[in-house]
């Protein structure tokens, strides 16, 4: 391949997208490989080499749809029938795919799934020719009546031929009522009866004439973009390509309008054009504190330096967010875009990509991904032709937490020990080998192709006022379905909870959601109707962070979670500044007397005190933060912190110093089972008398109360 | 006793490598992100040959080795394993996984097994919160664990050497 120009950039995208692409695309990001992707994968490559289908499909690997919870996942082009999710895949399934839905194009029941947004960049239609309706019924108790009910129906007006149902265990929003979602018409039914379910079939499926009164608008009203469908509460501008292509194939990006943006702007737009087209749309930093990302480049561009570089921080070290990371291994050429972008608006032709170690698959994408794009002229050496040049080099970090700070980053990338300076200058004045430096994120990175595409006005209808666009979210801990989510900014944490993620696991009680990783605060259930932005996040004591959101449910226990934060901020404290070095350990230290029950209350004031010579004396953000998750957790939950220290209790258990455990003699019966498991001998009794526990000896493993069939050890 | 200089010869692979990308700015990290790919860890030998090599002070190389985690002293057993304790495996019982390792292998984080197969370290955060808790022995990702799973998980790497595992618990 050699370098091409505009012409042939265009042609070349012209001529991908008419070919009419047949394919599987299986989710192959870490984690999808790790629930078994990998397996399918390769099921599914031998099985249509076998059949001889090479010639009418291919399977893809693509990165992450963010659907954690249904994988392992994938797509399915094929020509004849709408483009289909499948999740929960096992093996006897792929086989299925194959002999059914590819050989007698016959949708299997059960497995399919949806996804969470309209794509509002694809070029792919429906391939529908055939006047058949598919309609999928998804039901929060998961027992089929109505899906068995909806067949009844359909087969006594003899309807069978033309309506396909189906049951399906996601269909891409949740719900309290059953949903009903039509292919190929795309439109959701909820609330209704059973007597409505004639009106629907009467109206939508014999005179083709949807029924507005049951369909389901889940209307968000962050969204103001024409395009959007009033039927999700998702929108995916980052992700948008994660999951629909192939990673690894630059084609696949240019087919979705890849390097359009590139082009645009070397083309039709002066640096400054540029400059004020980001300043305007409102994007802010994605990496947690929100500096608009325009002002940041206007103010590299105008320090007069010969040598500019564009730093691209991946080093996601927030424990429980991993948005960057599915970015990265789903589509890496946004990111490179993004860069290259910058590079033309502020004068730069040097970038690095500062990633995690910890990231090998994200790695090798990048790597093919900046290897590709030079091949064709798109990085590199001028770049479409122009007089532009710009070349992008990884560097990894090496499991440092405190890398992620701009500063402390800039030296890693230097070759040093990761340690930060004091701010200012700024690295925007005086950055990478004291050259003024632009650092984003990837998530913010990702966001810039699709602002010079669609447009500054365009972004900006979504959103709040103060915050544009949307945020990816990593959401995990205690919610039903784990995943990333891409939302508006404005949206609530409930609708996140309720609405988007299935709510809490096993039904439990919502207790707080946690954002910001160890920057971070609690969301507690007061404030769960708390808009998604910068400043309402940050009024009530927490933060935007990067896009980790833990939910946590009544079982959790607050000193144990702040502990946990203490913990990790301690480990990972550089130790340059003593605030933070000696300030994190006495805060850990009294929080684990609290939780062993020997603190005393004057103990709290203590930790107030610590938290607040940290936030303002130390010398970086990490150590300025660090005591956020106490702070925060103090504010909304103290009285849990005086229950630990005034009456020695966890109601929790998760403080294994204040738990006993004791054997109620009504209950037990004497079998031994529990003596017999005890590691440390604490349980005697007589056989088939009540036993009973030495709480001297008890270690408090929790075994005994595990092993017993009866019920007969209390936990207290 | 007098201290002898010891003669180190390092791998075609690496010197290639350094010599390919020695005119990059800000190197060294890269170069041992290397050693660590080819040896498992720094060994101290490698270190004090590649200070003579790239002529910078081997305090130096200590300082950047000890400053971050990835980098080992030491050498790790053959199947590292890895246990997350990102924040959604911390929630969902990390700790209880890691105790359990501890428990079947008899040996401790950030130690080796005896016989060199295993060692165990932690990590945070490993990416894969959607299938807490979750551990990592070498490239291969466990997720959804279950205490029970460990002894068979474990047992089918030292089945691979032809041992059995000892299983004090039955």
């Amino acid at each position: 391949m050699t370098k091409i120009n505009k012409e042939q950039l265009k042609n070349m995208r012209d001529l991908i997208k008419t070919i009419n692409k047949n394919e599987i695309l299986v989710s192959m990001g870490t984690c999808g490989i790790a629930a078994g992707g990998d397996k399918i994968y390769e099921i599914l490559k031998q099985e249509i080499k076998e059949r001889d289908l090479e010639n009418i499909i291919s399977v893809k690997k693509t990165g992450c749809l963010g659907l954690c919870f249904c994988e392992p996942n994938l797509i399915i082009r094929l020509q004849g029938l709408p483009e289909i999710a499948y999740g929960f895949l096992n093996d006897e399934i792929a086989y299925k795919i194959i002999t059914e839905h590819i050989m007698k194009k016959s949708i299997i029941d059960d497995y399919v799934i949806f996804l969470p947004s309209i794509d509002l960049f694809g070029n792919n239609k429906n391939h529908i020719e055939n006047g058949l309706k598919y309609v999928f019924v998804w039901e929060p108790d998961k027992k089929k009546n109505l899906y068995n009910t909806l067949i009844k129906r359909i087969t006594s007006k003899n309807l069978e031929n033309k309506i396909k149902v189906f049951s399906t265990k996601y269909i891409g929003i949740t719900n309290k009522n059953p949903i009903l979602k039509v292919l190929p018409d795309n439109i959701f039914y909820t609330n209704f009866n059973e007597d409505d379910l004639d009106k629907i079939i009467e109206n939508h499926f014999i005179k083709n004439n949807p029924m507005n009164t049951f369909m389901l608008l889940k209307e968000n009203k962050y969204i103001n973009i024409k395009e959007n469908d009033k039927q999700h509460k998702q929108i995916r501008l980052v992700l948008r390509n994660s999951g629909y292509v192939d990673p690894e194939n630059i084609n696949d990006y240019i087919s979705r309008d890849g390097f359009t943006a590139l082009e645009k702007v070397l083309f039709e737009m002066s640096p400054d054009k540029v400059i004020e087209e980001v300043k305007k749309s409102g994007l802010r930093g994605r990496g947690g504190a929100g500096f608009s990302t325009g002002l940041k480049w206007e103010i590299t561009k105008n320090v007069q330096s010969d040598i500019k570089y564009v730093i691209c921080n991946a080093d996601e070290g927030d424990p429980g967010a991993y948005m960057d990371r599915s970015v990265l291994e789903g589509d890496p050429f946004s990111v490179l875009e993004g860069m290259a972008i910058c590079g033309y608006a502020i004068g730069s032709n040097k970038g690095y990509i500062y990633v995690r170690a910890e990231y090998p698959l994200a790695i090798k994408r990048l790597q093919m991904a900046i290897d590709k794009s030079k091949e064709y002229g798109l990085l590199g050496n001028n770049i479409l032709g122009t007089d532009f040049s710009f070349d992008i080099e990884i560097r990894l970090g090496a499991g440092a937490f405190v890398c992620g700070e701009e500063t402390a980053l800039i030296a890693s990338v230097e070759g040093k020990r990761g340690m930060p300076k004091p701010r200012p200058p700024y690295p925007a004045v005086e950055g990478l080998w004291f050259k003024p430096t632009v650092i984003n994120n990837v998530e913010t990175w990702a966001n810039i192709p699709v602002i010079i595409n669609k447009g500054s006005d365009w972004f900006a209808s979504i959103g709040t006022n103060s915050s544009k666009g949307t945020k990816v979210f990593a959401i995990t801990g205690k919610i039903k379905n784990p995943g990333l989510i891409e939302v508006p900014m404005g949206t609530s944490v409930k609708e996140i909870i309720y609405e988007i993620s299935g709510g809490i696991l096993n039904n439990k009680k919502f207790k707080a959601a946690q954002t910001g990783g160890p920057s971070g605060g609690v969301i507690p259930d007061e404030h769960i109707d708390t808009p998604i932005d910068y400043e309402s996040l940050q009024k009530i004591g927490s933060m935007m962070g990067s896009g980790g959101m833990i939910i946590m449910d009544e079982d959790d226990c607050m000193i144990d979670v702040a502990k946990f934060y203490v913990q990790f901020t301690v480990d990972e404290s550089c130790g340059k500044c003593a605030p933070c070095r000696i300030g994190g350990k006495q805060m850990l230290e009294t929080l684990k007397l609290i939780s062993s029950g020997k603190a005393e209350e004057s103990d709290i004031d203590r930790l107030k005190r610590i938290a607040f010579a940290m936030n303002k004396a130390s010398l970086c953000g990490l150590g300025q933060s660090a005591p956020n998750p106490v702070i925060s957790t103090l504010k909304y939950f103290e009285y849990e912190y005086i229950e630990h220290i005034r009456d020695r209790k966890c109601k929790t258990g998760k403080c294994r110093d204040l738990i006993t455990y004791v054997i109620n003699p009504e209950k037990c019966i004497g079998c031994g089972a529990c003596a017999l498991r005890c590691p440390v001998t604490a349980i005697s009794g007589e056989k088939r008398k009540p036993h009973n526990i030495d709480q001297l000896k008890c270690i408090k493993c929790g075994e005994c109360f595990i092993t017993c069939k009866f019920g007969a050890i209390n936990k207290t | 006793m007098t201290l002898q200089k010891e003669e180190v010869k390092l791998p075609q692979e690496l010197l290639d490598f350094i010599k390919n990308n020695k005119d990059k700015k800000g190197y060294e990290i890269m170069i041992l992100h290397k050693v660590q790919e080819l040896y498992g860890y720094v060994p101290r030998k490698v270190a004090m040959e590649l200070s003579r090599k790239i002529n910078i002070p081997l305090a130096k190389i200590y300082g950047v080795i000890t400053f971050y985690h990835i980098f080992k002293l030491n050498k790790p057993g053959k199947y590292k394993i890895q246990v997350c304790m990102g924040t959604a495996c911390y929630l969902k019982g990390g700790q209880d996984i890691l105790g359990e390792i501890e428990n079947i292998l008899g040996t401790g984080v950030n130690t080796t097994t005896e016989d060199g197969l295993f060692s165990i370290e932690i990590v945070r955060c490993i990416g894969c919160c959607g299938i807490a808790p979750a551990m990592m022995i070498n490239d291969k990702v466990y997720g959804n664990l279950k205490k029970e799973q460990l002894i068979e998980i474990l047992g089918e790497y030292t089945k691979l050497e032809g041992k059995e595992m000892k299983n004090d618990k039955n």
